[in-house]
């Protein structure tokens, strides 16, 4: 899934993977943190948006 | 490859005759050129329209889907593997299926051909390694290797997988040959130019669904692009909705994938969809050692589980 979107032009660091056990708090915390930093720095999401119907 | 054509039809009327089969599946001369329909051959009469050239581009293994009762089919490489990924997935029992094995040489794009030539193409005619290819006031002779479709010329596995019966001498693989360079190519770029070279592959996209239904992979009773409750993917022509389309498409064949061709021969447009399904089918091969449809015997990577998959994308 990574793969294949990286391929067709989405950011590497805009996806990310994680297993987290729900008795793992910390964790989660830790993840979520790092995937916040990391896509931040990629700037705001221009790809894959809708913004009007495109009429021709 | 033409010669094939007396042995099929020998093959499909002895079968027919013994009662081994109900039916043969194979190509009949379309009507127009380059373009061979399916043929569901149930008499001996019928079945003497069964021809064999370099325009059976279609996946045979498409029509067998649920069928009852026995069934001949006349099967190249590429159809072979999707008859074993359907038996795979029980769309088909192995002892239904009485296979005539079609050693394939590659099959011709006519989309490349179409646009050699300004007027329309009235005949081909193939004879040998030549195609004499004519309209009103051309006539002129190509050779067929330099007319391949793309997946032909890359193939590395001509001869069929599973078969009851040759139609012919096996041919020799081809060696030296990159499946995947045009996804390299790809993956050299960077991000906004893999976006780009997509959003330009696709811009010429109509969502006729051609690739679909040509795709012996797509079986389910109603597709996702079909569902209204829930709605998967926006029906319209903005290109989101058309690149979604896509991405789904091919992630549904996943590891299924054999690349065949089916979806970029029926495409009216000529839109390269394989470049979708090539990358799937890579990954595959570099994650888990896989090509489709080579074995009965071997469960699909996505549908198993090994300790030793590889899960370094998990964080």
């Amino acid at each position: 899934m990574k793969n294949m979107l990286e391929h067709t032009g989405i950011e590497p660091g805009r996806l990310h993977f994680s297993w987290i056990s729900s008795a793992e708090s910390t964790k989660f915390v830790d993840v979520v943190k790092k995937i916040t930093e990391e896509v931040k720095a990629l700037d705001p999401h221009k790809k894959f948006v809708k913004t009007e119907p495109k009429v021709d | 490859m033409t010669i094939y054509t007396d042995k099929i039809k020998e093959i499909a009327k002895r079968v027919l005759a013994e009662g081994k089969v109900d039916m043969v599946i194979g190509f009949r001369k379309g009507t127009m050129p380059m373009m061979n329909q399916p043929l569901y051959a149930t008499s001996a009469e019928s079945a003497d329209e069964l021809i064999w050239d370099s325009s059976c581009g279609i996946n045979l293994a498409n029509y067998v889907t649920d069928k009852k009762g026995s069934i001949g089919i006349v099967a190249k490489g590429c159809d072979s593997r999707n008859i074993v990924t359907h038996v795979i997935e029980n769309k088909i029992k192995r002892d239904q299926l009485y296979i005539i094995g079609v050693p394939c040489t590659g099959m011709i794009d006519h989309h490349k051909i179409n646009a050699m030539f300004d007027g329309e193409i009235l005949n081909v005619e193939e004879s040998g390694d030549t195609l004499t290819i004519s309209g009103s006031g051309f006539s002129e002779k190509v050779i067929k290797t330099d007319v391949l479709r793309q997946n032909c010329a890359v193939c590395t596995h001509r001869n069929p997988v599973i078969y009851d019966e040759l139609a012919g001498e096996l041919v020799a693989e081809q060696k030296n040959v990159d499946p995947y360079a045009s996804v390299k190519t790809v993956e050299a770029m960077s991000a906004d130019e893999k976006w780009n070279y997509f959003e330009d592959l696709l811009s010429s996209c109509i969502r006729c669904y051609a690739c679909r239904n040509a795709c012996p992979l797509c079986y389910c009773p109603t597709c996702f692009v079909d569902e209204s409750r829930p709605q998967w993917v926006g029906k319209s022509q903005d290109p989101t909705d058309v690149r979604t389309f896509h991405l789904l498409r091919a992630y549904h064949c996943a590891g299924r994938c054999t690349d065949c061709g089916a979806c970029e021969r029926v495409c009216p447009m000529g839109i390269k969809v394989r470049e979708f399904t090539k990358k799937l089918n890579k990954d595959c091969l570099e994650l888990y050692g896989w090509e489709a449809g080579l074995s009965l015997d071997d469960r699909p990577p996505l549908d198993t589980f090994k300790t030793d998959d590889p899960q370094n994308f998990i964080k």
